[in-house]
């Protein structure tokens, strides 16, 4: 295979978002190009109960496919993967989804850093992954990870997020690949696929 | 938690130890979810080397019960997912009801709540008299607390609004007695149980039921692992009888998926 070093092409997307991240998600999915090549992977904090809502709204707002993640599924180009209300999401090396019931991770089930953590291991330099809205600190080690293993840690803008304490969080603790504005995140996203 | 603490190699270093030394086989387990288990136990338990974590896991007797209680998911809801509770509640146990008498079998039924659960329904279709739960785990020391009933106080506001919503008929409260910090359910409904150590893994068929229920368990598991389960219980169903999964399992790839069919929208099977 030829890898060239420093090649920076995206095999997997994970963005990570709590309260004030539905507005971004909302903003950035009717923008984002048909073609995407790589997985996106949405892991979004909110109740048990209702368990489509989030499903059915990003279908109606983009043309790529959606669906929550089902346990042993893979992860596969151009599809978006939502994690399931009420269970934390890793992946395997052969990038299949495995859903985990253990236990809340700073008081949140899905845990954004469980996933970040793990996509890491597996992904490593060809991984990206973009924090949101959020008033706790879930996914701030996460990124730290991200970091750890060279892929690319994104954060939004705290001025521009609706619940900035989560972003802020972020910025604070880890070097940030770059801070984005929510309205230039369809376009970075897109680019990804250059 | 930094992930990189201890390599895919070493985790099975340490699985294959556990096997012969022990006699637990884990290593059919999602690798990525046994992964993170063991490097949560290896930061709880402040480790410093592998070396040290695995001589512990290995020789250290006392030290593997808690291994196995830690490495192994324990979280369980009493009334978790109340549509399925009232489809077993409507659809599943009128039918059983029909029955001169109903053996279940709750399959890593951890600290019991799905199997006190699954009591108080029965006990609300007047079929508890007439029925028998198996709860059985790979561990123990759960069952040594679901024996005991009693659940953490702070949980029951939860569980009183799932039991509502499953449709449960009474007041919840009258199921429990308030104890200090923990909730000691009716002896009434434990003493239609039977609790038994019994690993999915290893261990083979050990009766016939009409329903078992088996609900975030597989989801650890891969998925040669989760067929060899799947066959397992298909040995222990009688025909007719159901098989219950949690909300986000599936019998989907199984070959012989063909034989069950679905109770309406839950995860519920029944064996034509």
């Amino acid at each position: 295979m030829a890898q060239t070093i420093g090649s920076t092409s995206c095999e997997a997307l994970v963005i990570g978002g709590s309260a004030g991240s539905l507005d971004v998600l909302l903003e950035v999915f009717p923008a984002l190009r048909n073609d995407i090549r790589f997985p996106i992977v949405l892991v979004v904090h909110r109740k048990a109960s209702n368990e489509s809502l989030l499903t059915d709204l990003l279908k109606s707002r983009t043309t790529l496919a959606v669906g929550e993640a089902d346990e042993k599924e893979f992860l596969l180009p151009g599809k978006v993967f939502i994690v399931p209300a009420d269970y934390h999401m890793l992946i395997e090396e052969d990038r299949s989804i495995s859903l985990d019931y253990s236990e809340k991770v700073n008081y949140s089930r899905p845990s954004i850093d469980v996933t970040f953590q793990s996509a890491a291991e597996v992904f490593k330099e060809k991984l990206v992954c973009i924090l949101l809205s959020g008033s706790n600190s879930d996914g701030v080690e996460g990124l730290k990870c991200v970091n750890s293993f060279g892929g690319r840690a994104v954060i939004q803008n705290p001025n521009t997020a609706i619940m900035p304490y989560m972003p802020q969080q972020a910025v604070l603790n880890v070097k940030p690949h770059i801070i984005l504005d929510s309205h230039d995140m369809a376009d970075y996203i897109n680019k990804l696929n250059d | 938690m930094i992930s990189d603490v201890i390599d895919n190699e070493q985790v099975e270093i340490l699985l294959n130890d556990v096997l012969e030394n022990h006699g637990y086989d884990f290593l059919e387990y999602s690798p990525a979810s046994i992964k993170r288990r063991i490097i949560r136990l290896y930061g709880l338990d402040n480790f410093v080397s592998f070396a040290e974590f695995r001589y512990t896991v290995r020789t250290d007797k006392q030290y593997f019960k808690r291994f196995l209680e830690e490495i192994t998911v324990n979280v369980t809801e009493m009334f978790r997912d109340p549509s399925f509770y009232r489809s077993l509640r409507n659809d599943v146990l009128p039918v059983l009801g029909t029955y001169p008498f109903i053996r279940i079998w709750v399959a890593g039924c951890s600290t019991g709540e799905e199997a006190y659960s699954l009591a108080i329904v029965l006990k609300e279709l007047n079929l508890l008299h007439k029925s028998l739960i198996y709860a059985t785990d790979i561990n123990p020391s759960v069952l040594e607390k679901a024996k005991k009933g009693m659940f953490p106080l702070t949980y029951l506001k939860q569980y009183s609004e799932n039991y509502l919503q499953s449709g449960g008929l009474k007041d919840f409260s009258a199921y429990y007695t308030a104890n200090y910090s923990l909730a000691k359910f009716d002896e009434s409904l434990s003493s239609k149980m039977i609790f038994s150590t019994h690993n999915l893994v290893s261990d083979h068929s050990f009766n016939e039921f009409q329903l078992i229920l088996c609900r975030n368990v597989l989801i650890y598991f891969d998925k040669e692992l989760q067929h060899k389960v799947f066959n397992l219980f298909d040995s222990s169903i009688e025909k007719l009888g159901y098989l219950a999964l949690g909300s986000k399992e599936s019998l989907e790839f199984w070959p012989k998926a063909r034989e069950y069919k679905r109770v309406k929208m839950e995860k519920i099977w029944r064996k034509l």
